[in-house]
């Protein structure tokens, strides 16, 4: 009963605040839904036991990709009234786009419930006692430790293509060497002298 | 307390339901509690490293100064400012209070005694805090006003770096652990060298002890690393334009963070409710008394920290985060991993 009502009540968010995304008119707003509908994904993660992916869900996506989302639009000067106008001429791209990705869904369930993978599954059940985390690893460390360390060094490269791209050495910065500030003492940086009247100070 | 619900009757769901809405109201009402207790403490501290008195007025010592505090801003008129977008403006503050007590959900204040005992308690922490952030974004947002803007900027920026030590350091303990439940933790701390409870003790944990404190202060914006309210730069940054309640929110919030930080401290790294000294007659001492003890000692050590030291610059604070206790972290990961491969599982 709790089980249902928190599925609807999960299930009508994650669509509300998807569709509110792309139709309100701030695009600081539809950030907002953005990250609402990513916090409702959490909860519908939670429901089908996947407690892991709903908490990396909420940390990687909510505190970290949605804040980074949120610090650049905010800080665009944007056109709304261009921003609008683009909308008619997007229209049959983005319908093609939401075809391609209900196809893609409803292919994906016929095969699960129809092909080999399931009967993998069948044969190879995963251990019930096993907490999400320990199953997880124990795959991603194992079986898949090739393709996993090999989206690392993709991502790797990524990060290095971004630097690279966007890095330029300017000329005339002044940088600072805490270590060097640390080592500073009193004594090199100031000096008691008896000044005697009328003579200027020497610097 | 579920079975006792259904012992009168109740069914399953109502029962869970019902006991679970106490058992919020139970943590929650004793935090919100604590936390006026803790502006007061947290002012007596500050006066008296300053040489001053401190509230002294309402009640005996100045005892009921947070809650005539709270009468006076309970009564006062909530001001929003016409620029402002108004629904965000009056939902951020929510969100920074909500946050703050939502954590407080798997904190273990004694064996089996805690709200919701799961797997991942760890990562609920370090998700709910994640959330934290976005009080002050919106806040600094919605105001439409220059200098809350530019407190949330640098906000959403020091949460972020902070945030990522805070999860590498996490990480070593969960690898000494062996589990994200905090209880677990807590009990793996047992007896260390035969007498001593807590992972400080442990030559590889200590300095990670050391880090998460600091990096505790940064990720709730307690001075040395305010920022986000350097009132000599930003007025008083994101809660510039707020007036009566909302603003009391945000204090609040602030607040329960600060002693939500001060228990994670003692969770993760001081033996949470167990006695400091692994010897019998302690284990007589209700657990949650060890825990409390050890929370208002951190307590102490964040307003000693406010008290004494001077705030940092922004370019100091990042520089610290990204270059010296992200390396120092990792370095502390793979150190630990090794040291568990060589002994524990080889």
């Amino acid at each position: 009963m709790i089980h249902v009502i928190a599925f609807y009540l999960f299930a009508i968010m994650v669509v509300c605040s998807g569709a509110l995304t792309i139709l309100s008119r701030n695009p600081v707003h539809s950030v907002l839904w953005l990250i609402l509908s990513f916090f409702n994904a959490a909860g519908l993660m939670i429901l089908i036991g996947a407690e892991f992916i709903a908490m990396l869900l909420v940390i990687v996506y909510v505190g970290a990709v949605a804040v980074l989302f949120l610090f650049v639009v905010m800080m665009l000067d944007i056109d709304f009234a261009e921003l609008r106008a683009g909308f008619v001429d997007y229209l049959p791209f983005g319908l093609l786009l939401a075809l391609v990705l209900l196809a893609e869904i409803v292919l994906g369930i016929g095969l699960w419930s129809a092909g080999p993978i399931e009967l993998a599954q069948r044969a190879a059940p995963v251990n019930p006692e096993l907490s999400n985390i320990q199953a997880i690893g124990g795959l991603l460390y194992t079986r898949y430790i090739f393709l996993f360390e090999a989206a690392g060094i993709v991502l790797l490269v990524a990060m290095i293509g971004a630097i690279v791209l966007t890095h330029r050495a300017r000329g005339g910065v002044k940088g600072q060497n805490v270590a060097k500030q640390n080592r500073r003492r009193p004594q090199d940086a100031t000096r008691n002298i008896n000044q005697p009247v009328g003579q200027g100070v020497e610097l | 307390m579920t079975a006792f619900f259904q012992g009168l009757g109740l069914p399953f769901e109502g029962a869970w339901l019902l006991s679970t809405v106490i058992g919020i109201l139970v943590i929650c009402l004793p935090v919100m509690l604590a936390v006026a207790m803790i502006i007061y403490a947290d002012r007596k501290i500050w006066a008296a490293m300053a040489l001053r008195r401190g509230p002294n007025v309402v009640g005996p010592f100045g005892l009921l100064q947070s809650f005539a505090d709270g009468l006076k801003v309970f009564l006062q008129e909530t001001i929003v400012p016409s620029a402002a977008s108004k629904a965000l403006f009056l939902i951020a503050p929510i969100i920074t209070f909500t946050v703050a007590l939502m954590a407080w959900a798997v904190i273990p204040f004694q064996v089996g005694v805690v709200l919701a005992n799961i797997n991942v308690g760890l990562l609920y922490i370090l998700a709910i805090s994640s959330l934290g952030v976005y009080g002050v974004v919106l806040a600094g947002w919605a105001s439409n006003s220059k200098y809350p803007f530019y407190s949330a900027i640098r906000a959403s920026a020091q949460m972020i770096s902070y945030e990522v030590s805070i999860g590498f350091i996490i990480i070593t303990v969960v690898l000494w652990a062996g589990s994200f439940n905090l209880t677990a933790i807590v009990e793996s701390q047992k007896a260390y060298y035969g007498f001593l409870n807590g992972n400080g003790f442990n030559p590889l944990l200590f300095p990670m002890a050391i880090m998460f404190l600091i990096s505790a202060m940064a990720e709730t914006a307690r001075a040395p690393f305010d920022l986000t309210e350097a009132e000599s730069e930003l007025v008083a940054g994101y809660q510039t334009e707020y007036s009566s309640m909302a603003f009391a929110l945000f204090w609040l919030g602030e607040y329960a963070n600060v002693i939500l930080m001060c228990a994670l401290n003692a969770i993760l790294f001081w033996g949470g409710y167990l006695p400091p000294v692994d010897w019998a007659p302690l284990y007589y001492v209700p657990g949650i008394l060890w825990l409390f003890a050890k929370i208002l000692f951190f307590f102490f050590v964040f307003s000693w920290v406010k008290a004494t030291v001077p705030r940092y610059r922004y370019d100091q604070l990042m520089r610290l985060g990204w270059k010296i206790f992200l390396p120092t972290s990792l370095l502390f990961v793979f150190l630990v991993s090794g040291f568990l491969m060589l002994t524990r599982y080889s």
